[in-house]
């Protein structure tokens, strides 16, 4: 059935016989899109006389918005830290692999590197649409490296700076540039950082805390210059006090301006974070929860070694730990070369979300919106990404009642469906 | 007039969505050829149009071939509105079934001229060749569409102004806020309806048993509209139990006896998979 040319010429598509995740609900109800973008059917109907083209039996499927990953360091084999001369099809070879893990748009996350690295990578990628290449490019993750020394993690410590020329001056020396950049992690107990956050925010680029031992007036004082995140929760900051909560205290702190947000990253993949703790901070803040893979290099990967910016990891099953300073090759079985720094995770996005559901014991519409909803409204792009709503991006993942991905569309078109 | 007695709502439904299936296969409709029907909004044919729904669903019938126009619109509320009633027709049954959006009609009570646009829905009417069925409800002041108590029994399709009976019925769906609920409608008159070459009264619960009473055991009066279907050739009455609590017992009596041979009409049921 055609539909009424009078609005568009562009054809209208129907996906039937699903679950969609709208108002914070699911529920039995069609979601149409034309030109990429989800469309009121009721407009369509009553103003343009107009139905769909085309009907996509979905066979009673849960579509939520496609996930968005804005902590992901690589892949598949790639490093997005590595200065490489061909950094934009290492982006694009894991926009493509993501989308069989339901990630439509993500933060390509660079860990503390050297000025020269940032200066190589940075003007290879520009913020762009997704497609059937792969899942759009919503800007870098600059991780570093304004982060303290004590909780660098598996950061390379000789990297390491710290705010010499009075904030801005020295975040365009280290990056070379602020352009197609999405978020800075940065430790706000550095001297001269509260300046940096308060420019940062206004340039529209979203600031998070981490790799800290921020206290939390300090982490407070972050919020109110406009930080918004917090950089995987838990890990690599003051652990929670009762005395002196830290960065932690966020979640339930009083002094969060009004209508603001504080969203804290969670790699829910059963390794950086207990359940137990999982389940606090869900329940402190539960709208502030957003998924994140952390992915490094090995995401993908088989078993063994692999680099991480300017540094060496140790894959063990789904643990990735910092390998030891000793140049040497040492083989898996003989962990005494193995230190036990966690260095991001391997976890895909849509294993986090399954595991975040189960762990929390949330419901289905929370653990996806914490992949979709929740980083939306952190990097501000709700308008358009995030959700279903009438003018959105038409960015969407079908899942089944288990949340396996069984497809994934980018501006209503697949882009990825699972093989039989 | 047919008066059809059900138990209760769900099955006064299902027999008013089995009738109207009935004649919508019996008729054949073709691209030469529509069925019309006339439809109304409310809590009274919600179960007609599930059921409706749930027979187009078995394939068992199409509203490709049917034109539909409804009985009235809100004058000022916003198309999108939550109660608008293109809001309620359009979830509640539109959405649901294969009708082409060129042939659902509706009033638009936000039309620049509301004059015209009431005239205009009259030439629609007349154009599609007159109403087959039209399909109706009653307010408990026996008002038939919005014709409210004093409406002319002649009257054709013009801006009303609503009763304070109606407004304080309709508050339930404006949060209980009498001043959230529009003072205005676009509705058919008496007349358009009486037009129709079939007319079908969906009445049930005990709140609409007197404006039963008053519509079909006293005589034609302005002040009870649905009265004027006294002088239609050909009109059903489907209602439950509840609804004929005001009637004699000897008017139930009577067309309890004759429900035998009404439901010849619904029984057996047909279907388009039979074609």
């Amino acid at each position: 059935m055609p539909s009424n040319k009078s609005v568009s010429d562009a054809a209208i598509t129907q996906f039937i016989n699903c679950r969609i995740l709208r108002d914070h609900r699911l529920q039995r109800d069609d979601l149409w899109v034309r030109e990429g973008k989800v469309l009121d059917p009721e407009k369509l109907f009553f103003d343009e006389k107009g139905y769909a083209d085309k009907l996509v039996d979905c066979e009673g499927s849960i579509i939520a918005p496609g996930f968005i990953d804005v902590q992901i360091n690589g892949g598949y084999g790639i490093d997005f830290s590595q200065a490489s001369d061909d950094v934009s099809s290492g982006v694009s070879f894991v926009a493509k692999k993501i989308l069989q893990h339901g990630v439509t748009s993500f933060c390509p996350t660079l860990v503390t590197s050297p000025p020269a690295v940032y200066h190589k990578v940075l003007p290879q990628i520009k913020v762009s649409d997704g497609g059937e290449h792969g899942a759009g490019v919503l800007g870098f993750h600059l991780e570093g490296p304004f982060i303290s020394v004590e909780k660098k993690g598996a950061h390379p410590e000789q990297f390491l700076r710290t705010f010499q020329s009075g904030g801005i001056e020295d975040l365009m020396e280290a990056y070379g540039g602020l352009d197609n950049i999405a978020m800075v992690t940065l430790a706000p107990e550095l001297g001269g950082s509260q300046s940096v956050v308060k420019e940062l925010c206004q340039r529209g680029i979203t600031v998070s805390l981490g790799h800290s031992v921020a206290n939390l007036s300090q982490a407070e004082e972050a919020v109110h210059h406009g930080a918004s995140f917090i950089t995987h929760l838990f890990n690599a900051m003051l652990p929670f006090h009762h005395r002196d909560p830290g960065i932690v205290g966020l979640l339930t702190s009083d002094q969060v301006p009004a209508g603001r947000t504080v969203y804290y990253g969670m790699i829910a993949d059963g390794i950086h974070t207990n359940p137990a703790a999982l389940r606090i901070a869900h329940r402190a803040h539960p709208s502030g929860l957003v998924l994140v893979t952390d992915a490094i290099t090995a995401m993908g990967l088989p078993p063994g070694r692999h680099t991480l910016g300017q540094q060496v990891i140790e894959i063990q099953g789904l643990h990735a730990y910092v390998a030891g300073l000793n140049a040497a090759y040492q083989p898996p079985t003989t962990c005494s070369a193995c230190t036990k720094t966690l260095c991001g995770s391997i976890a895909t996005m849509d294993m986090c979300v399954r595991h975040f559901k189960h762990a929390s014991g949330c419901s289905v519409e929370e653990a996806l919106e914490a992949a979709s909803l929740h980083p939306a409204k952190l990097l501000g792009i709700s308008h358009k990404k995030g959700n279903l709503d009438y003018g959105s991006d038409a960015d969407l993942v079908l899942l089944d009642d288990a949340l396996n991905v069984e497809a994934t569309f980018i501006s209503g078109e697949e882009v990825w469906r699972k093989g039989p | 007039m047919r008066l059809v007695i059900l138990d209760d709502y769900d099955l006064a439904s299902e027999w008013a969505a089995k009738y109207i299936r009935n004649r919508i296969i019996q008729f054949k409709p073709s691209a030469e050829r529509y069925f019309t029907l006339g439809l109304p909004t409310g809590s009274t044919p919600y179960g007609c149009y599930k059921k409706l729904i749930e027979f187009y669903r078995s394939g068992d019938i199409s509203f490709k071939y049917v034109k539909t126009f409804n009985m009235d619109e809100y004058v000022g509320l916003p198309r999108a509105h939550p109660e608008s009633y293109h809001s309620y027709m359009w979830n509640n049954f539109f959405k649901h079934i294969d009708i082409d959006p060129a042939n659902a009609h509706i009033l638009d009570g936000n039309a620049e001229d509301l004059e015209t646009e009431c005239q205009a829905y009259e030439q629609k009417i007349a154009e599609a060749g007159g109403i087959e069925l039209f399909v109706g409800g009653i307010g408990p002041d026996g008002h038939i569409a919005f014709n409210e108590p004093g409406s002319s029994l002649v009257s054709r399709t013009r801006v009303k102004t609503l009763a304070k009976d109606t407004i304080v019925a309709n508050a339930r769906f404006f949060g209980n806020d009498l001043n959230k609920v529009p003072t205005m409608a676009l509705t058919v008159g008496v007349g358009t309806v009486m037009d129709a070459k079939e007319v079908m009264i969906l009445i049930t619960g005990a709140h609409k048993a007197f404006a039963l009473y008053k519509a079909i055991e006293e005589g034609v009066n302005h002040m009870w509209t649905v009265s004027a279907f006294q002088q239609h050739p050909r009109t059903i009455f489907v209602c439950d139990e509840d609804a004929t609590l005001e009637l004699r017992v000897k008017t139930v009596k009577y067309f309890k006896g004759l429900l035998h041979v009404h439901n010849r009409l619904v029984d057996p049921v047909l279907s388009i998979k039979d074609q």
